[in-house]
């Protein structure tokens, strides 16, 4: 299998999936949550299944006490509302009024968080990715530093946070998408995700990394191109395998894990199939394609 | 390396332990045949000296309970004060959540860019009316003379405090008309005292009661318990008092930030609360327990399935691997630094599991390669381990430097993720490097 010479394909693959992603989160933005944006959450659960005339009374209630709503979701039995910040005295007054409407009617769950909380939760997420790429950049040129020439242990820190940046961008992009047209939150869980999947698209890129570092030391004499390919292919199989393993744990928590963490684990299995494509067949043809490059000038 | 026979007996050392932690007390338990087995931990602990109760640390989204950050608006403290004022805001709070009598509860302190805010978590209280009862009003200081048994019809009133004994009656001197208190020592005996200043308005009510109640005790009183009540020796004028009474330092340190309570009243405004009702944490933490088991059972069959023997071996190692972090877990219960648990911690428990088979897959398909390479059976595990473990090292590293990352800038629910990550993956590269190499080489080698 020659991945190095079709690696434009493959660049080519990344970008056909990355585009639509960026164009929404220009064109549509990201759907944030009450995270990052401040204002009430609340899920209530009426002891049967939820009905529109049930929604219609909440709404009605609501609107009584001059409680802006955003948005209005229902599953089975709960009622997920999202407000503009309300407070404590607001909302017990809400959950006696409703009381009396419904008899088995119970409030499940009441967040608000302060607009500027909100925005520290963005800056302290934004800061996180940039320096935990930073970091491993760092760490990445540092632990390479013996890599025979002409490859440079920079250029692997920098094509590791290249992929890494590239599975940022599939999961920010998938999600702006499904932000849109299925009103899933941006919310500190999906944070979570990305920043664990950063961590595991590097542990990928490194492990081919690590292999093409060997080969370099023993097959001095052959192109770089061929050593980063046969490394490609020799790891393949533990790439593949361990990519499914987790990937099979996730579909497992997925399937049962319950509806709080049901997209949290979405993000995480794009972000882990993103991961293990942009580590075979961005981070190493990177390399390569660096390296043609600086040969050509 | 140690002798594989050493290391098998540290890892059932290990296992045993692990089960030991792990296992919930029961009693009375019938298995077939064996009837009414007991178990605790608790004796064994004590006997070792460890007294708390050894449980895994449930946050609130699998408990249950209230989380509030507040806000203390500190535009009227001097800045000097500033500090003083937001401890006695939280001592404040944690008397009162004591008096209620939450279980576990934990109130902190923190700045953040100038903001001065105290984060309060109590598991199992979701009644909002209670919450705010118990954070929402700043602190009352109220002073006390003792004016003899003849006004007993004082103690029915709802408003006399809790732990005051008949006789006393409310004055005009509240926490307003307090400056400040500090700690100071006695100059002939070298002892701590608390030194009170009064507002000049304070000074002048102040003086009038001393002069009044002089022999009697003047009681301070914080919400509705009283803190102190020393006897009033002389009349004091000049708007500047000592208590002193045999306290250590920490004691007059202690009543000085419960008088400051009173001195330098904060209001607090809530930043952001969530309240989480008990069958939804519940349920909540069924489901992830259901979906790490299954988790669990399909790595295993995964693996038995592509590495065969190697394969159960992995697997051996990965159980002991989740059974070391779980004890881990519960074990930290009893120290200061306790994990605690929360749907965000179980995922990345799940996914630590997932990391923990990384390093097993990667020493298998080294060792196939070398055998392919026609190595002998011993020589391919030895040369496995060796050339797997700088792919390990630098990817686990890369992890770590990320969880790390998330320790220092995540909210609650990212730093509980990075914790249980951090400790995965420590415990990971020991089960595949340490406990999976042990069973091969005692099974080949």
């Amino acid at each position: 299998m020659n991945i190095i010479g079709k690696k434009n394909i493959y660049f080519l693959i990344s970008f056909l999936i990355i585009i639509p992603g960026i164009l929404a989160v220009i064109f549509y933005g990201l759907n944030l949550s009450i995270d990052f944006t401040g204002g009430s959450r609340i899920t209530m659960s009426f002891g049967q299944p939820v009905n529109d005339k049930a929604v219609n009374l909440v709404k009605s209630e609501m609107s009584a006490q001059k409680i802006k709503i955003s948005t209005i979701e229902r599953s089975n039995n709960l009622l997920f509302v999202r407000t503009q910040p309300i407070d404590q005295s607001q909302n017990s007054k809400l959950v006696n009024s409703l009381k009396k409407d419904f008899a088995n009617f119970k409030e499940e769950e009441f967040e608000t968080i302060g607009p500027s909380v909100g925005a520290e939760t963005t800056r302290n997420a934004v800061q996180g990715v940039i320096l935990a790429s930073f970091l491993i950049v760092l760490y990445i040129t540092y632990s390479f530093r013996k890599v025979p020439k002409p490859a440079s242990s920079f250029r692997f820190g920098v094509c590791a946070v290249v992929a890494l940046v590239h599975d940022v961008f599939v999961v920010v992009g998938i999600f702006a998408i499904l932000g849109h047209f299925f009103g899933v939150e941006i919310d500190s869980l999906f944070v979570t995700a990305v920043l664990t999947v950063i961590g595991f698209s590097v542990h990928d890129t490194i492990v081919v990394f690590d292999r093409i570092r060997e080969n370099l030391k023993r097959n001095p004499s052959h192109a770089f191109g061929q050593v980063v390919n046969d490394s490609i292919l020799q790891t393949l199989d533990r790439s593949l395998n361990t990519s499914l393993t987790v990937v099979l744990v996730l579909l497992a928590v997925l399937l049962f894990g319950g509806e709080t963490i049901r997209w949290f684990i979405v993000a995480l299995l794009v972000g882990i199939v993103s991961g293990t494509y942009s580590s075979v067949f961005n981070a190493s043809p990177l390399l390569v394609l660096w390296q043609e490059l600086r040969g050509k000038k | 390396m140690r002798s594989p026979r050493f290391l098998l007996w540290v890892i059932i050392a290990l296992t045993v332990i692990s089960v030991f932690i792990n296992l919930p007390a029961f009693k009375d338990f019938n298995f077939g045949p064996i009837k009414n087995l007991n178990f605790n931990q608790s004796p064994v602990l004590q006997k070792i000296g460890i007294t708390k109760p050894l449980d895994f640390r449930k946050g609130l989204d699998l408990a249950g309970g209230t989380s509030i950050t507040l806000k203390a608006d500190m535009s009227s403290i001097p800045s000097a004060q500033r500090d003083d004022a937001l401890n006695s805001a939280k001592i404040v709070i944690e008397k009162r959540v004591n008096l209620f009598g939450v279980a576990e509860p934990i109130i902190q302190t923190s700045k953040v860019s100038g903001d001065y805010r105290i984060i309060v978590e109590l598991p199992g209280v979701t009644d909002l009316n209670e919450v705010r009862k118990l954070i929402g009003t700043t602190a009352q200081l109220t002073f006390w003379e003792e004016v003899g048994t003849q006004s007993g019809k004082l103690a029915t009133s709802s408003a006399y405090p809790i732990n005051l004994p008949v006789g006393y009656k409310k004055t005009n001197l509240s926490g307003s008309d307090l400056k400040q208190s500090s700690v100071g020592f006695n100059q002939n005996t070298g002892k701590p005292q608390v030194l009170l200043t009064f507002t000049s308005n304070g000074q002048q009510k102040f003086a009038e009661i001393t002069q009044r109640v002089v022999g009697k005790r003047l009681a301070i009183v914080l919400d509705s318990l009283a803190i102190t009540s020393p006897n009033v020796n002389e009349p004091i004028l000049g708007g500047n008092a000592e208590i002193s009474g045999g306290f250590t330092v920490d004691e007059a340190k202690t009543l000085t930030t419960e008088l400051n309570a009173g001195a330098l009243p904060v209001p607090l405004n809530t930043l952001q609360s969530h309240v989480i009702g008990p069958t939804l944490g519940a349920s909540s933490l069924d489901k992830s327990l259901f979906a790490g088991v299954l988790g669990f059972i399909t790595i295993v069959v995964f693996m038995v399935a592509l590495y065969g023997e190697l394969g159960v071996i992995a697997s051996v190692a990965l159980l002991l691997y989740a059974l070391i972090v779980l004890a881990i877990f519960k074990a930290s219960s009893l120290t200061p630094f306790s994990v605690t648990l929360t749907l965000s911690g179980i995922a990345g428990f799940i996914l630590s599991i997932g990391m923990a088979v990384d390093a097993n897959i990667l020493i298998f398909e080294r060792m196939k390669e070398e055998q392919r390479e026609g190595k002998s059976k011993k020589t391919s595990i030895e040369l496995g381990f060796s050339r797997a473990w700088t792919s390990i090292r630098d990817s686990n590293v890369s992890t770590i430097i990320t969880c790390l990352v998330l320790i220092k800038f995540g909210t609650g629910i990212v730093r509980g993720f990075a914790v249980v990550l951090i400790l995965g993956v420590l415990v990971s590269m020991f089960s595949a490097i340490v406990v999976t190499r042990t069973l091969l080489r005692l099974k080949y080698g």
